[in-house]
């Protein structure tokens, strides 16, 4: 039981991150991978402050700002710089590395004994004798609100905006939007949910690592992916619903993959590799059905 | 309404390769001025439209709209002022969103904010505008444009760029690449608007009849120049004889020309 009221926790807090790259992916057409160092860039910044004695939720906040700026970063070399959009990304990461090592001060943070948004909220919750459920449900109401705001706000003019510089830049020109400045916009919402997602899983593991954002585009993607296969859909409110829960699936996945895959001879470190090996037959399997209708003739 | 003085485009320039697609143009049109621009392909027609929206900086000159410098404007700044239809139907629309979206997208140029972008009574907005183009749309404003035809699109595309009523309203060959029966609906439909809406507009046309049915004044481009400019009256009684001729008396020889004429 406690397995699976983990990976529902951990399916919801990266579910956050996968949110991001929705965005950047889907929503603005732009493979960003800015995420690998925008993730432990908000977990770095929150270790550093809780560490120093800061309350757990302004710590959380700067983590969400951390990502936006790194957004915003990647969002210039592309747009003023005329970067590639996938080099621009891959700039911004690298560069973090070494940003996020000036911030922690050293590869890694425990959070031993400091208290954590974890242990507030356990701590606050008590009274209404939730037991173990009471940061599921927060993480589930923290998840539930963000979801609801990026509903929103992808309905509004701007959001419009935002979702038809993805869908076709040329005709959003023309119809006087500043395509630069909604890529931007995208990519900092994108970085900054990233951040939030890196801020809450160092409080909720209880330490940041330089090196924990390694892959977490391509978990991201396999969230969106899982997300997009078991409900397929198209109107916002149900691509934010799909990705949330193709993130929680992807995590149950992985947690009794690393319970049990010993017994199949996988080891904890082969992760990463099963991981890709997802994206790949995801990505391949619509390739693959149009080399076949092509072959014989049919029409999906 | 438009002012255009030496306005010239070069590409590659300062290269073996340089290209003139455009040689120091001056040219100006009056309020409501109904313009259809005729050339084989390379003239500058396209290159010619693409400067007034701002989508390319010419190499020499000045545009003005309204009286207004906007030579220095880009693409989505001089928005404001113009609305633009493009050849391929896809170029207009954002096929991922609804009809009601796109349309929601076109309803302001400028300061957009934190509204939302379809409301009930927008829809009745583009419900009534819709049922004015007899596309049957009005009944599909919460589909994807995906879903639609060619015609569709474009129709929506044209009610896009018309429906903020725009200083001026550039049309790139925009039925060009419909069937007839499609065309002739969406010339129907630009020729209601422009004239319900008293639109300055220019035309780009690879067709003849075209050119010469609609509009009160033709020009035709060759090579970067102006070579033939028409209105009024004049422009009225000319036929597709007239510009025969005036093409043999400049020796044009373009397949494509001759046979938009059939």
């Amino acid at each position: 039981m406690s397995l699976l009221i983990n990976s529902l926790e951990q399916g919801l807090v990266y579910g956050l991150m996968a949110l991001g790259v929705l965005i950047t992916f889907r929503v603005l057409d732009f493979p960003d991978l800015t995420v690998d160092g925008s993730f432990p860039m908000g977990a770095g910044i929150t270790a550093s402050l809780l560490v120093m004695g800061w309350n757990p939720i302004p710590c959380i906040l700067l983590g969400v700002v951390g990502g936006v700026l790194a957004g915003t970063f990647t969002g210039l070399l592309s747009t003023k710089l005329k970067i590639l959009n996938l080099l621009a990304g891959i700039l911004t990461m690298t560069l973090l590395y070494s940003v996020n090592l000036r911030i922690m001060g050293r590869p890694n943070i425990p959070l031993i004994g400091r208290e954590t948004l974890i242990e507030q909220v356990d701590r606050l919750m008590a009274p209404l004798g939730l037991g173990q459920y009471s940061s599921l449900i927060f993480f589930a109401a923290l998840v539930l609100v963000v979801k609801l705001l990026l509903d929103v706000f992808f309905n509004t003019e701007i959001g419009l905006a935002l979702r038809a510089t993805g869908d076709n830049e040329q005709m959003i020109k023309a119809q006087g939007v500043n395509t630069d400045t909604m890529k931007i916009l995208g990519l900092a919402i994108s970085n900054g949910l990233v951040g939030l997602s890196g801020a809450l899983v160092a409080q909720y593991s209880g330490f940041a690592d330089v090196g924990m954002g390694i892959g977490t585009i391509i978990a991201g993607l396999a969230s969106v992916i899982i997300g997009e296969t078991l409900l397929p859909t198209s109107t916002f409110r149900w691509m934010t619903t799909a990705v949330i829960t193709g993130s929680l699936i992807y995590r149950t996945t992985i947690m009794v993959a690393l319970r049990y895959g010993h017994n199949l001879g996988f080891k904890s470190s082969d992760l990463k590799l099963i991981t890709s090996l997802i994206v790949i037959i995801a990505l391949a399997v619509p390739q693959v059905r149009g080399k076949l209708n092509l072959k014989f003739g049919e029409e999906t | 309404m438009l002012k255009v003085t030496n306005l010239s485009k070069k590409f590659l320039e300062g290269t073996n390769n340089e290209v003139v697609a455009l040689k120091g143009i001056d040219f100006s049109m009056n309020r409501g001025d109904f313009l259809t621009v005729i050339g084989s392909n390379g003239a500058g027609k396209t290159t010619f439209l693409n400067l007034i929206a701002g989508s390319l900086f010419p190499s020499t000159g000045r545009v003005e709209i309204a009286g207004e410098d906007v030579t220095n404007y880009s693409e989505h700044e001089r928005a404001a002022y113009i609305g633009r239809v493009f050849q391929e139907p896809g170029k207009g629309t954002a096929p991922g969103m609804t009809v009601a979206q796109n349309l929601s997208l076109a309803l302001k140029k400028s300061n957009r904010g934190l509204r939302k972008g379809v409301t009930p009574k927008r829809k009745e907005l583009f419900y009534e505008e819709l049922s004015k183009l007899g596309l049957g749309l009005e009944e599909r404003l919460d589909e994807k444009v995906r879903h639609l035809s060619g015609g569709q699109r474009q129709g929506v595309a044209v009610l896009m760029s018309t429906l903020t009523t725009p200083k001026l309203l550039l049309l790139d060959e925009h039925t060009a690449s419909l069937d007839p029966k499609n065309a002739s609906k969406i010339i129907e439909i630009t020729r209601k608007l422009v004239k319900e809406k008293e639109l300055t507009t220019i035309m780009v046309t690879h067709d003849m009849k075209q050119a010469l049915d609609l509009g009160n004044r033709l020009t035709m481009l060759h090579r970067g120049e102006v070579i033939y400019d028409v209105n009024g009256e004049r422009k009225k009684e000319l036929t597709i004889d007239d510009l025969l001729e005036s093409f043999s008396e400049r020796k044009i020889e373009d397949d494509e020309l001759l046979l938009s004429m059939e």
